[in-house]
């Protein structure tokens, strides 16, 4: 069964709708992808799914409809979000960021404390950083501490938004390598990326989105070959 | 303007500074928090000085019928939109918290109040039932509108200070009160006479600004509290409730204006409707710390005392002229320094 | 309900108010009269919130300034009141210019915040004034005379209070629906798209602070000699309030909302004084602002744009008449192809530490389109900022047609003929799309707020509305020029953009992703729509994420990536480069 299930999803502003009745589905242990051109509407589709935009449709949730909870209440159940534009708490340092990512199960303290060292092994130049403002850190910087500040809320389900914006390349293939491993402790992964290849190589499966529609879904090894999506990644016939 | 007269201006001065500094930070916090420019904080401060008043003079204040009125409309508009959300089971929890504890503190005072009371044991009891005023007001007034503009926040916070004017005469009458000095020592400085109410306007003053410090230094929550004012949604992402961080928010705040409304009832004769101004120069240190730095916010306060401490000694009847036409430059300094996101603006 | 009907009921509402008082008690009338007099002070507080999103406290300072000059003027120097309104109207107005020359460039809530303190500061300067009566104010103030009839009458002065309304009225609906009345609507919802326009919103903040100042001084002329008593505290920020209440509860995006709002509240607030005492007799004073709040408040909370949007959904729609043909306004001669017309020099853009853009050159040919490309975060929208002047450099040059723009405001930039579209969509919805496309001609048009209020602009509208009309056929959105522009979706909000831009005649246009959000026959007409203007030697400079689209439609493309450039040429040779893949798909394909 599968751990997330988004199902006839439509998400609208006024009466311009972003999402179209999508339905999009993670398995227990495994990464799905939605790739597709800026504007396509992964974004909204995300910040629906986690409760932030409003939305018709449902979301199942560990067998669970939990469309009329709010984002507080997904949260504390270990459904996280990554947003596209981080949101870090930008003045406060990186070690507070963090733990007020354990901030849904703060009584743990001993825990939380084994989080926060476990993420520092992961990610050890947070570690280095970690006095320093979030405001400061580089771009790649910043992207691990959003993730980490996630895994400190020890999700079963974390949704990943644009995780490669604005990294170069060689950040970007490191911190999509992080997710297999997160995979094996037991968290499944929801990707959105506009880079398309490096999410394919990570994903088991695929969804593209286009102008609020899926317009083809299926194993990420298939999509890899599909000629249809080299040309609209490239234009012409790169 | 000798210096003698100087040293006894600038006492008076920082005084009244050390006053608009409690208010001030409430203002800062609040706003940080919520995005409310939370208007009524000097009423708030004014009730606390007329309960301690009435509590002096053993009568029940007015304080126990609005608090009580408070929690009852509270608990309705709560009741309401939980029914709405279809989660009843949150109806106990918002009951006692909504309903029971605020009207425990009612009881408290109204059952204490014919009696002789020792003077901590007054300031307590007020203390105790101003707390839930402003945590009541922002269920009531500002949660069913906490996504709207920091403007029509405001406009509600002016409607909302008006209200309370208003039931402030209702519950208080038209009596000025000023309470007992809560000591009658006086320290001297070299020339200048500085009374014990001072001092302890002053450690007051610097008390709550350090507690203040290390709850948002040191504490997770103070931290959730903070984060939630640098990033709302980043916030709600780490499951922190905007809308808790807003009633303990609302909770401190009430604390701060009590605690200036207690140190300024024996110094100033306080009336129903003297909140206002006293709120407002407050808010003139919150702004030119800009509404977010603590600190800034704390000098700019002690600032605004000194200044209507000198401009009352030049000229009594423009005092307050003088004292507000200083925030125009002052906000327009800050609008220059502040980076605007369009974002923002309304549409 | 077509324009003929409308004016027939306006005729109609005409009539009905002239013979109200043959009709209506005295005491009715004297209640019309203070209704008519706080709505002229509302119309003010709802041009000015309501359509230019300026929220002020402190509009009574405007109206005491008006009432102690006029209460001056005839009471204590003995001139005639005609004599007071002028003075009234000069200086309420002299110092509103005065206060909003300081004070206009503040932001939302500080704006607000300002108007509180000077409310203030004015009113405590009202009762300290020996001259003017401090506390107890002015008595026995004359009526207003017109020839030799003095209006002590309540019925006498009822015409000239609302021979005013109507008349202010009419002008602020003639103004609101000209060339400036449309950048005064477009104020609310930021500065940048509106000064891309070549507005100068400063100026046009200013005028209708100047207009609302002297609306409030005209209701403080009339209220002074209706009443003829004043003290300082008729003009306290307590009345600021209920006015501005006036204003919300009517509905302060419509000028009706003004009439309706004062009616409502004034009748409330009698009502109030007659059944409170029954009620909670004692303290009936008190708690008469403690409903009016409430009332506020819950209004605030429920209903934020007032009554009158609820009245106007019972009532038919108005039928607009679709533009006619016209003369076309005056076009540009556009350079000869071929030519450097936009020239970047080492431009370099930093945030704080972060280099967003660095140590950027290209050149735009006259007649080209030129394709901006690069990953998501490579900088090309600060790039686009740059070139429009949105953004100052931190260094750099640009050059626009020969003339060095580096240092440039967007007004003039725009002037000179650049006009540009945005990644974030910044429309007006709730302005039609005809009047969003006509904000486009604002800088080709020339009518004034006395002209516009005056219609005298007649002319020159219809041309703007002709040309609108013709650019939104143009980019295909012709069918329905009255639709509201926030009902459309983001695809095509981003094509109304488009001829938003078009309508400015431009030289250069600057496309921030035009095609994100569009399906795909959409995809082909939009690069149908532009391979035409190129045909008309119009230069495009556009960024786009759609390879498809771009590889068909550009003729050069510049990449960046992590704000520097990577590489340019034509598109064959760009698909080709190996560093431009490695961005893009990160890896050997």
């Amino acid at each position: 069964m599968a751990l997330l299930a988004i199902e006839d999803f439509s998400v609208s502003y006024g009466k311009a709708e972003a999402v179209r009745s999508v339905s999009v589905e993670v398995e227990k242990g495994r990464i799905a992808t939605v790739i597709g051109p800026n504007g396509a509407g992964k974004t909204s589709l995300l910040n629906a799914a986690i409760g932030l935009l409003p939305a018709s449709g449902r979301v199942i949730y560990d067998g669970e409809d939990i469309s009329r909870l709010d984002v507080e209440q997904r949260v504390e159940m270990g459904f996280c979000l990554v947003p596209e534009r981080r949101e870090l708490f930008g003045e406060m340092s990186v070690e507070d960021n963090l733990r007020l990512g354990a901030y849904s199960h703060r009584r743990a303290h001993a825990q939380n404390k084994r989080s926060l060292d476990e993420i520092y092994d992961r990610f050890p130049r947070l570690m280095e950083r970690r006095r320093q403002a979030a405001g400061t850190l580089s771009g790649g910087e910043r992207q691990m501490l959003a993730l980490g500040r996630a895994l400190m809320a020890r999700p079963k389900l974390l949704m990943l938004d644009e995780p490669s914006l604005g990294l170069a390349p060689l950040i970007t293939r490191e911190i999509l390598a992080t997710l297999p491993s997160l995979c094996e402790n037991g968290v499944s992964i929801l990707l959105v990326e506009q880079n398309a290849r490096a999410a394919l190589e990570t994903a088991d499966f695929g969804y593209v989105m286009e102008t609020g529609d899926i317009v083809r879904s299926g194993p990420a090894d298939a999509l890899i070959h599909d000629p249809m999506l080299i040309t609209t990644y490239l234009g012409g016939h790169g | 303007m000798t210096a003698d007269i100087a040293a006894i201006l600038a006492v008076d001065g920082i005084a009244t500074g050390a006053i608009y500094v409690l208010i001030a930070l409430g203002f800062v916090l609040i706003f940080a928090v919520t995005r409310v420019i939370f208007v009524p904080f000097g009423d708030i401060a004014a009730f606390t000085a007329l309960t301690v008043a009435a509590l002096e003079l053993k009568q029940v204040p007015g304080t126990v019928g609005l608090v009580a009125a408070l929690a009852v409309l509270a608990t309705l508009v709560e009741v309401v939109s939980l029914l709405r959300a279809r989660s009843p089971g949150r109806i106990p929890k918002a009951l006692v918290f909504y309903l029971v504890l605020p009207l425990a503190a009612a009881g408290a005072v109204w059952l204490t109040a014919g009696h002789a009371l020792p003077m901590a044991l007054r300031i307590v009891l007020s203390l105790v039932l101003i707390l839930p005023v402003a945590p009541l007001l922002d269920r009531i007034v500002y949660r069913p509108i906490a996504d709207a503009s920091v403007l029509l926040l405001l406009t509600v916070s002016m409607a909302l200070h008006f209200a309370l004017v208003g039931l402030g005469l209702l519950f208080f009458g038209p009596e000025g009160v000023r309470t007992e000095t809560l000591t009658d020592a006086t320290f001297e400085f070299g020339s200048v006479f500085v009374p014990g109410q001072t001092v302890m306007i002053v450690g007051a003053a610097l008390l709550f600004s350090a507690l203040l410090y290390l709850f948002f230094e040191f504490t997770l929550t103070g931290k959730a509290l903070h984060a939630t004012a640098i990033n709302r949604t980043g916030a709600r992402l780490m499951g922190i409730r905007p809308e808790r961080a807003g009633t303990i928010a609302y909770l401190l705040g009430s604390l701060l204006a009590g605690v200036s409304g207690i140190l300024i009832a024996p110094v100033n004769t306080i009336f129903y409707d003297s909140g206002f101004l006293i709120g407002l120069k407050a808010f003139v240190g919150a702004i030119i710390g800009g509404l977010v730095s603590f600190p800034v916010t704390a000098l700019g306060s002690v600032l605004v005392g000194l200044l209507e401490s000198f401009a009352s000694f030049q000229s009594s009847a423009y005092k307050e002229v003088i004292v507000f036409s200083i925030l125009i430059p002052v906000l327009l300094w800050r609008s220059y320094t502040t980076v605007h996101s369009e974002e923002d603006t309304e549409e | 309900m077509s324009p003929r009907t409308l004016r027939l009921v306006a005729i109609a509402a005409v009539v009905l108010i002239a013979a109200a008082p043959f009709l209506l008690q005295p005491f009715t009338i004297t209640l019309m009269n203070y209704i008519g007099v706080f709505a002229l002070i509302a119309l003010g507080l709802v041009l000015l919130t309501g359509i230019g999103g300026m929220v002020s406290f402190g509009q009574t300072a405007f109206m005491g300034i008006a009432a102690y000059s006029t209460a001056w003027v005839s009471a204590i120097m003995g001139y005639s009141p005609w004599a007071g309104l002028v003075l009234a109207i000069v200086l309420s107005g002299a110092v509103a210019a005065a206060l909003g020359a300081i004070t206009l460039k503040l932001q939302g809530h500080f704006l607000s915040i300002s108007t509180v303190a000077w409310g203030i500061a004015i009113y405590f300067t009202f009762g300290n004034i020996e001259g003017l009566g401090r506390n107890s104010g002015i008595a026995s103030i004359p009526p207003i005379s017109v020839g030799t009839v003095a209006l002590v009458d309540s019925n006498q002065i009822y015409y000239l209070i609302w021979a005013m309304l109507i008349g202010a009225m009419w002008l602020a609906h003639n103004m609101l629906d000209s060339r400036v009345g449309r950048a005064m609507r477009a104020l609310r919802g930021g500065n940048s798209m509106v000064e891309s326009l070549g507005v100068d919103a400063f100026r046009i903040r200013l005028a209708t602070f100047v207009i609302a100042a002297i609306l409030a001084g005209l209701s403080g002329w009339l209220y002074t000699h209706l009443g003829r008593f004043i003290s300082p505290v008729e003009f306290d920020v307590t009345r600021g309030i209920e006015y501005l209440m006036m204003a919300m509860v009517g509905g302060a995006g419509y000028l009706a909302g003004a009439v309706v709002g004062s009616g409502l509240i004034t009748l409330l607030k009698n009502a109030v004084q007659d059944y409170l005492p029954l009620i909670a007799p004692g303290s009936a004073g008190q708690l008469e602002i403690v409903v009016y709040s409430a009332i506020f408040i819950l209004f605030l909370q429920r209903a934020r744009n007032g009554i009158v949007p609820y009245i106007a959904a019972l009532l038919p729609d108005v039928v607009h008449e679709r533009p006619a043909e016209a003369e076309p306004l005056p076009r540009r001669t556009q350079p000869a192809p071929g030519k450097v017309l936009l020239e970047v020099e080492a431009a370099q853009k930093r945030f704080g530490g972060l280099a967003a853009v660095n140590n950027v050159s290209f050149e735009v040919m006259s007649g080209e389109i030129l394709g901006l490309i690069g990953p998501n975060g490579a900088g090309k929208s600060t790039m686009f900022n740059l070139v429009t002047g949105a953004m100052p450099l931190s260094a750099g040059k640009v050059t626009f047609d020969g003339r060095d723009i580096t240092r440039a405001r967007q007004r003039k930039i725009a002037e000179a003929g650049v006009a540009r579209t945005f990644q974030h969509v910044k429309l007006r919805p709730n302005m039609t799309l005809l009047d969003n496309v006509l904000l486009g001609t604002y800088a080709r048009t020339k009518a004034g707020f006395f002209s516009g209020a005056l219609g005298l602009d007649a002319a020159e509208e219809k041309r703007a509305r002709y040309e609108a009309m013709r650019q939104l056929e143009r980019v295909g959105l012709g069918d329905k020029p009255f639709e509201l522009a926030g009902n459309l979706p983001l695809g095509n909000q981003r094509v109304l953009e488009i001829a938003r831009a078009l309508a400015a005649d431009p030289v250069l246009l600057v496309l921030d992703e035009p095609a994100a959000g569009l399906r795909k026959q959409e995809k082909a007409a939009l690069s149908a729509l532009l391979k035409s203007l190129r045909e008309e030697h119009l230069t495009i400079l556009l960024v786009e994420h759609d390879m498809e689209f771009v590889m068909g439609l550009v003729d050069r493309i510049v990449v960046m990536e992590f704000g520097t450039k990577l590489c340019e040429g034509d598109p064959a040779s760009v698909r080709a480069d190996a560093r431009v893949q490695e961005a893009y798909l990160g890896g050997v394909v």
